[in-house]
């Protein structure tokens, strides 16, 4: 009977961390913004604000990460081109930013963004009309990755097309966009891409509180995402989409569409990526072309690997993980960074094929397994 | 006057106050089976790389039967079912399910809602999810995206699958991980996959593979118990389990129906004892 409980515990044991983490986030949250906020710069417990944008940074990575194990953790679906749609939504905050700077910037151009008076533009392109309001521009974060993710997923699963071909067709598009974005005629700032912004919604991007205020708020939006996603994985859908990772052919033989959960799972995890990449622009105060990189993208997996696929909380916690090591270890070795992430990969690859998240459920079952034994002996 | 007479008499069989406009019904996942047949197989051709897999296979199915297909190893057995189910594409021929839903124009998802239901060869079930996921996946709902995501089991679908549950004996099991269970319990699970979504029509695959003799028995119960509310199909190599179940057999060889017939007139017949049996007596 006790085995039948445990059973049943650990076939939902996913869920059952979700508000204890949603709950420790925002402790920290609030610690870190206070600390940052409240006490004098001398204290031994002042969080500097570039730290405070340091973790706002690594939040955005966090949900990156989230949005890369819906649908690899839980549908089966590897996306090496996830960095392109993180890279969309920080491009659509990027040119809301531009916009902002209005004619504060080195050439002075009312309106006009430097880039385009540098290339002797008379006029804005249609695509750049309308961005310089909040709510469009965030509409846009939103709808072009998501339309984005429709198109080639719709193309993609209805013509199933699934395993290292689709994960070679999304490290394509990604590396298509990266090309279509370094040129200079694209609009989209070219290789420089888009920085020197100013303020966001009338507040100054450089004091204080806004930065502490864009960490609070990315970290509002990590937990309701994580939330939402466990909602939702959580449901009948969640059962449909782990079916359909673990046996589509029969998921369509008991009358489910499959390629149709896969499109929309796929949208929502763009959208997630989407709303990451709109956040991280203002806190690191550039994005270009180099976002796009399908070296990117293939880091997004290997923080998900870390941290234990298709465990939401997993995915978080290795993307916290492995950038903050990424930002010690560059600092001593620049060069070793990219060795180490390998070496990294091949090891979680090895000895932890559930990532840390798994490494827990391996201790505890073995530590059950040994008190079986026990009372065995 | 009589022009107008034709335009009245039309205008009121258009909107006849006993009938809804196609458009408006929807589409009727009804089976038509009027003239007692629930499935055409008429003429169905296919080849793989010149190797004629199917070869002008007609097939026909009455509501409410058990039948047996046996047939050496490629004789098409598996690709008539793959070919009924949506899996593989036919070069040529017709198959109906009733008399009005032409099965070569839809998909596996269409077909499966139209209430065809499949067990493979090989048992497969949803191995990371328990039991109970197992059946409520499978329970006869609606399987949109959305209507999928704010489903809710009803009492009478908890009903439902205890139901079935009990029926093949995984009550006690329910929570348990599907890929713990043991082979037998699998082909069970699945079954009882089928079960629970309620088919009009359902496929079995050599359900009994791998079973002990016990399961087998249970098993062959089961399915004759099926028959009459239900039409069940089953492909078996096993001759006993066949011989313990059938009314009606039909051989395939190489594609196309070699004889049909009760069990003691196939095993009667010449062409079959000398392609089939024949080889069984020759070994015996």
């Amino acid at each position: 009977m006790s085995k039948l409980i445990n059973w049943f515990t650990e076939g939902r044991s996913s869920g059952k961390y979700t508000l204890p983490f949603v709950v420790l986030l925002l402790a920290v949250t609030v610690l870190a913004s206070a600390a940052n906020l409240l006490l004098p710069q001398d204290s031994a417990l002042y969080v500097s604000t570039y730290s405070i944008t340091l973790l706002g940074k690594y939040l955005c990575y966090a949900m990156l990460a989230l949005a890369v194990d819906i649908i690899w953790g839980y549908c089966g679906i590897l996306s090496l081109g996830h960095g392109a749609f993180f890279a969309l939504g920080g491009y659509a905050m990027g040119m809301y930013l531009m916009r902002q700077i209005g004619d504060r910037g080195v050439y002075g151009h009312p309106e006009l963004p430097d880039f385009m008076v540098f290339l002797d533009w008379k006029e804005l392109p249609w695509f750049w009309l309308g961005m310089d309001q909040f709510w469009f521009a965030m509409i846009m974060a939103v709808v072009v990755p998501g339309l984005l993710a429709f198109v080639f997923g719709w193309l993609a699963f209805r013509s199933r097309v699934t395993g290292v071909y689709l994960s070679i067709m999304t490290q394509a598009l990604t590396y298509a966009l990266l090309l279509a974005f370094f040129r200079n005629e694209m609009g989209f700032g070219g290789n420089n891409g888009l920085t020197d912004f100013k303020e966001i919604l009338g507040f100054d991007l450089q004091s204080d509180s806004t930065r502490v205020s864009l960490f609070i708020i990315t970290a509002l939006i990590l937990a309701l995402v994580l939330l939402a996603s466990q909602r939702i994985l959580s449901s009948r859908l969640g059962k449909v989409t782990l079916a359909v990772r673990d046996a589509e052919p029969r998921t369509r033989f008991i009358g489910y569409r499959t390629e149709r959960y896969k499109v929309w799972l796929f949208v929502y995890s763009a959208v997630i990526a989407g709303v990451a990449g709109a956040l991280y622009v203002p806190q690191v105060g550039i994005i270009n072309p180099g976002e796009f990189s399908p070296i990117n993208s293939i880091e997004i997996v290997i923080w998900v690997a870390v941290g234990g696929r298709g465990t939401l909380i997993g995915a978080i916690i290795g993307a916290l993980l492995v950038n903050y090591a990424k930002t010690r270890f560059t600092a001593i070795m620049p060069d070793g960074w990219l060795f180490a992430l390998g070496a990294l990969f091949v090891l979680v690859t090895l000895f932890l094929p559930k990532g840390l998240m798994g490494l827990y459920g391996q201790l505890q079952s073995k530590r059950r397994q040994n008190a079986e034994q026990e009372v065995q002996s | 006057m009589s022009a107008l007479d034709n335009s009245l008499q039309g205008l009121r069989e258009t909107f006849r106050r006993d009938q809804v406009w196609p458009f408006l019904a929807g589409e009727q996942n009804k089976v038509d089976v009027s003239n007692q047949m629930i499935l055409y197989v008429e003429g169905l051709n296919l080849s793989f790389d010149g190797f004629k897999a199917l070869n002008d296979l007609n097939l026909y199915v009455k509501d409410g039967e058990l039948r047996c297909l046996i047939g050496a190893n490629g004789a098409g057995k598996t690709t008539l079912m793959d070919v009924i189910t949506g899996k593989t594409q036919c070069d040529s021929g017709t198959v109906y399910f009733g008399q009005t839903h032409n099965l070569l124009t839809k998909d596996e998802a269409d077909i499966a809602q139209l209430g065809i239901g499949r067990k493979f060869q090989k048992p497969t079930v949803f191995e990371e999810q328990t039991v109970f996921d197992n059946l409520e996946l499978s329970l006869k709902t609606d399987k949109r995206v959305i209507q999928t995501l704010f489903a809710r089991l009803s009492p009478s679908e908890i009903d439902r699958i205890d139901e079935v549950l009990a029926i093949i004996g995984l009550k006690e099991l329910r929570f348990m991980k599907a890929g713990a269970l043991s082979h037998g319990q699998k082909q069970w699970l699945e079954i009882g996959m089928l079960l629970v979504s309620d088919p009009r029509l359902l496929l079995i695959d050599e359900p009994v593979a791998g079973m002990t003799a016990q399961e087998t028995e249970r098993t062959a119960e089961l399915l004759t118990s099926l028959a009459g509310e239900r039409t069940v199909i089953v492909v078996e190599h096993d001759m006993e389990f066949v011989r313990s179940i059938a009314r009606t057999v039909t051989v395939l060889h190489q594609g196309s129906v070699l004889a049909e017939g009760t069990m003691d007139q196939i095993q009667n017949n010449k062409d079959v004892i000398e392609v089939y049996l024949g080889e069984e007596a020759a070994e015996a």
